[in-house]
């Protein structure tokens, strides 16, 4: 073996056992220590100096201040001098006090002997002697009419929680059957409640959200969204050569179609129309529906089509529905067959 | 005896007449901690449940629970004249118009993804390091549990300020409960107080965020603690760690000023982050109305998986005498969830089963160490990021201009594909590394050191490897397995021996069939013996067994 060699090996040997156990300066030299003990002290004084900035800035900063930052562009004042503030309050805290543990406090590792849980062999058949002869005492197995009339008690005992919750709700019934749609229900449009011409809507146009006329009172009777979340349409024209098939016969009106506006799927309002395709994508899942094929899915999760109003118009010249749905619109549920 | 000391005694004096603390703390002052950057994980979820009850309880004195609709009439000009309900217009109100409020809106809400983060990534650490073993299984289904409730409780908690986005994804959940056979209907009509939305659910849900659900998580999350504080905690293998003993500082003083300094660490993070980025801005998304939505809808990060299942399943429904039962919705929300954290839960007995062993294990595993189980674990990791990625499919679909039905294919195909894939690639990724360690232990480290032999030969000089790295690799003797022998089909009467036990050995094979057998003292003493000798050659890598 070289001499060349050899000294090089003791050299990695050393390295690796230096790596294995490292004295810290601050445990050699006593200026290291003090500075250590320095930045931790300052690390504590920031944090005091956070604390009172904190109570500065709600103070004295008004709550409609905004700034201006690079890349994240305009943000509240207030959120952000608050924020910073008490994060550095306490991310100093937590710092100086891993500093000083690291650099300060003893880094010898200390050992602990793990004993057994287990308790030994003859307190263990002493717990089952107890357990037998408590068990014995009682009767418990001895007596089976106390054991079998106990268990029967004990069964029955949750029946009565379970009942008060009975009227946590009324019973469902059929109502996630029926919607506000009558036969001659005037349709209008969402937010303005306005009632809809057929000339309203260009050729390729849609209404992305209409409702019954009759919803606003409704709503405002009952303070619930209940009927709108059930009742919501969405209206599309097309050329009527360009409608291949509907679930009713004539259900459309000079190519104007009307579908539920909510998903088979899971009951998301169904917004996103392609009018190229006459394609109707649902935003949640992506449930995609054939509004010129009967509203039949066409690709993801949901199993059913998208049910049909059919509509034609008023006296008046406003579209209005023929009939109510013909079958429940929305998520699938147990009974609905 | 200095003042200090006197005032100490006496301190502990008042305590230890009172309530008997002095034995309790006379064991337990100096209790040892061992030290490794993955055993923080647990402290970063610790520290942030912490966080989200502090600042839970100060959003309480704020967030009005109610659905009743009022008109807004607040700092925030563009909603001014717009029904909403009061639960959105309270989250609006102290948002912008209580000081500091958005603040520790968002600390909760950060601290929220960061809760289930760490505890999933705490869950990992203990699963890849083998920390479930005997005599710890049941702090594992704690944990389990507390992942469980962790999720149920952010979905919850962002459910409640009834914006635009939380009301979505109230109305997928609803249309979860209705799939539920022969119920559905009922338990939605009683949750919901009647149909949908109704004005019940969230004063309802507020009772399960701010009580019911943070009860059950402190109560479990203190059986959690206790459990590690009584069986101490385990460690990984090093010079001087053995099964009997713990290695690490003392509670007092190293491990109160590490943990307790982290504790501030991780609030001060959380805290500026809120102070730099928005989270969950619900004055952007606007109030909830049933027919409108967003594009582009996404729940917080850990739902995102059951949303990607529900994505990605196809749309079977089976209609039996009138009666419809959802596949695509009960497979992907319910079934395929249950069977996940079941299987999750039960882990630490399928794998007892496969090793027979019955000791109790303090010393931690390294991953390379158990293939079997690592490549479980990252199969299982692979569905579950596949099935995430699905949950973002429309982002991906628009960011890269991609079709999402062919995403969606894509991600089913993978779905199948990739796991098992996943498992080959990984355990054989350990096998390699556990090969190289049983190398390394015999022949000792390379040392980039080429020597000419007199004969013209050149040789790699081998030095021996530290003592840390020795009893970091020697670890691999604790966990290694050979499979179970089957026992004699027919006893010695010729009946029959149960299938039970079959399936153990069955199982067993499966694990430790392919494995690496850890050096003998005898081998690692002949390689030593030949690396000094420096003349031998290298001998070929360790040899591979095969039980079948």
């Amino acid at each position: 073996m070289s001499q060349d060699t050899s000294g090089e090996l003791e050299k990695a040997q050393e390295r690796e056992h230096e790596l294995e156990h490292v004295l810290r300066r601050t445990d050699t030299n006593p200026r290291a220590a003090q500075r250590a003990e320095r930045q931790v002290a300052i690390m504590f004084g920031l944090s005091m100096l956070a604390s009172i900035g904190f109570v500065a800035a709600y103070v004295g900063i008004s709550k409609t201040a905004s700034i201006n930052i690079p890349i994240i562009g305009s943000i509240g004042l207030l959120n952000l001098a608050l924020g910073l503030a008490s994060g550095l309050g306490l991310f100093l805290i937590g710092a100086g006090a891993i500093h000083w543990a690291r650099q300060l406090m003893s880094d010898e590792e200390i050992i602990d002997e793990r004993k057994s849980f287990a308790a030994d062999d003859q307190t263990r058949a002493q717990v089952v002697e107890d357990f037998q002869q408590g068990a014995e005492e009682s009767g418990f197995m001895k007596r089976p009419l106390i054991r079998r009339t106990l268990l029967a008690a004990m069964a029955l005992m949750p029946i009565p929680a379970i009942v008060l919750l009975r009227d946590l709700g009324p019973l469902p019934e059929t109502k996630s059957r029926n919607t506000l749609w009558r036969s001659g229900s005037r349709i209008v449009q969402d937010i303005s409640y306005k009632p809809i011409r057929p000339e309203d809507i260009p050729l390729g146009g849609l209404v992305a959200s209409a409702l019954p006329a009759d919803l606003k009172a409704i709503e405002e009777e009952q303070g619930t969204l209940n009927e709108r979340a059930k009742a919501s349409i969405i209206l599309v024209r097309m050329a009527p050569d360009e409608i291949r098939s509907q679930q009713i016969q004539d259900g459309d009106y000079q190519g104007i179609l009307a579908f539920s506006k909510i998903c088979t799927h899971l009951g998301c309002p169904i917004a996103l129309y392609q009018q190229r395709t006459k394609h109707l994508l649902c935003p949640c899942h992506q449930s995609t529906f054939d509004l010129a094929d009967s509203g039949n899915v066409i690709f993801g999760p949901a199993a059913r089509r998208l049910p049909q109003l059919a509509i034609t118009v008023d006296g008046q010249g406003y579209l209005v529905a023929k009939e109510g749905f013909q079958e429940p619109v929305g998520p699938s549920f147990w009974e609905r067959g | 005896m200095s003042t200090t000391q006197r005032a100490v005694a006496t301190t502990t004096t008042w305590i230890d007449d009172r309530i008997g603390a002095g034995k309790w703390l006379k064991k337990n002052l100096r209790k040892v901690f061992p030290d490794h950057w993955s055993f923080m994980l647990g402290e970063i979820a610790l520290y942030s449940f912490i966080l989200l009850l502090l600042t839970g309880v100060y959003l309480t004195l704020f967030f009005n629970p109610s659905m009743k609709e009022v008109i807004y009439n607040g700092s925030y000009a563009p909603l001014n004249g717009i029904s909403m309900t009061q639960a959105y217009e309270s989250t609006l109100r102290v948002s912008f118009d209580v000081r500091g409020g958005l603040l520790v809106r968002q600390i909760h809400h950060w601290a929220a993804l960061l809760f289930v983060a760490s505890v999933s990534v705490h869950m990992l650490r203990i699963f890849f390091t083998g920390a479930f073993r005997k005599p710890r299984e049941l702090n594992w289904v704690i944990g389990v549990g507390l992942m469980t409730l962790a999720i149920l409780e952010g979905f919850a908690g962002y459910s409640l300020p009834d914006d635009l986005l939380s009301g979505t994804g109230l109305r997928i959940a609803q249309g979860i409960v209705l799939a539920i056979p022969l119920v559905g209907s009922y338990v939605s009509s009683f949750l919901f107080g009647g149909e949908f939305p109704g004005t019940d659910f969230i004063p309802r849900l507020y009772s399960i965020h701010i009580l019911l659900i943070p009860g059950i998580l402190l109560g479990t999350l203190t059986a959690h603690l206790l459990l590690v504080w009584y069986q101490k905690h385990t460690q990984f293998p090093g010079p001087g760690r053995t099964n009997k003993n713990v290695v690490g500082f003392p509670l007092f003083p190293v491990y109160t000023a590490k943990a307790g300094g982290f504790f501030f660490i991780v609030s001060g993070i959380i805290t500026l982050m809120s102070a730099m980025f928005t989270i969950n801005p619900i004055w952007l998304y606007g109030p909830y109305v049933p027919d409108q939505v967003t594009a582009g809808s996404q729940p917080d990060w850990y739902i995102g998986w059951l949303d990607g299942a529900v994505r990605v399943i196809p749309n079977w429904e089976t209609v039996i005498f009138g009666h419809n039962i959802s596949w695509n919705i009960l497979l992907p929300a319910l079934i395929i969830p249950g069977i996940m954290f079941t299987l999750l839960a039960l882990y630490p007995w399928i794998e007892a089963k496969a090793t027979g062993d019955k000791s109790e294990h303090h010393l931690l595993d390294r991953p390379r160490n158990a293939p079997t189980r690592t490549g479980l674990g990252a199969m299982g990791l692979s569905f579950y990021i596949l099935i995430w990625i699905s949950g973002g499919n429309d982002i991906i679909a628009q960011a890269f201009s991609w079709s999402i039905n062919s995403i969606t294919w894509t991600i089913r195909v993978l779905l199948i594909v990739l796991p098992p894939v996943v498992f080959i690639i990984t355990r054989r990724i350990c096998l390699g590394l556990q090969r190289r360690d049983r190398d390394k232990l015999i022949h000792g480290r390379e040392t980039g050191i080429i020597k000419r032999m007199p004969s013209g030969e050149y040789l790699e000089v081998h030095a021996p490897i530290s003592e840390a790295s020795r009893a970091k690799l020697i670890s691999a003797r604790e966990s290694h397995y050979a499979p179970l022998e089957a026992g004699p089909s027919h006893d010695e009467n010729g009946v029959k021996a149960p299938k039970k036990g079959r399936l153990g050995v069955k199982l067993s094979n499966f694990y430790f069939a392919n494995r690496v057998v850890p050096p003998t003292d005898e081998e690692i003493a002949e390689g030593q013996h030949h690396a000094a000798d420096d003349l031998e050659t290298v001998r070929p890598s360790g040899q591979i067994t095969s039980g079948h």
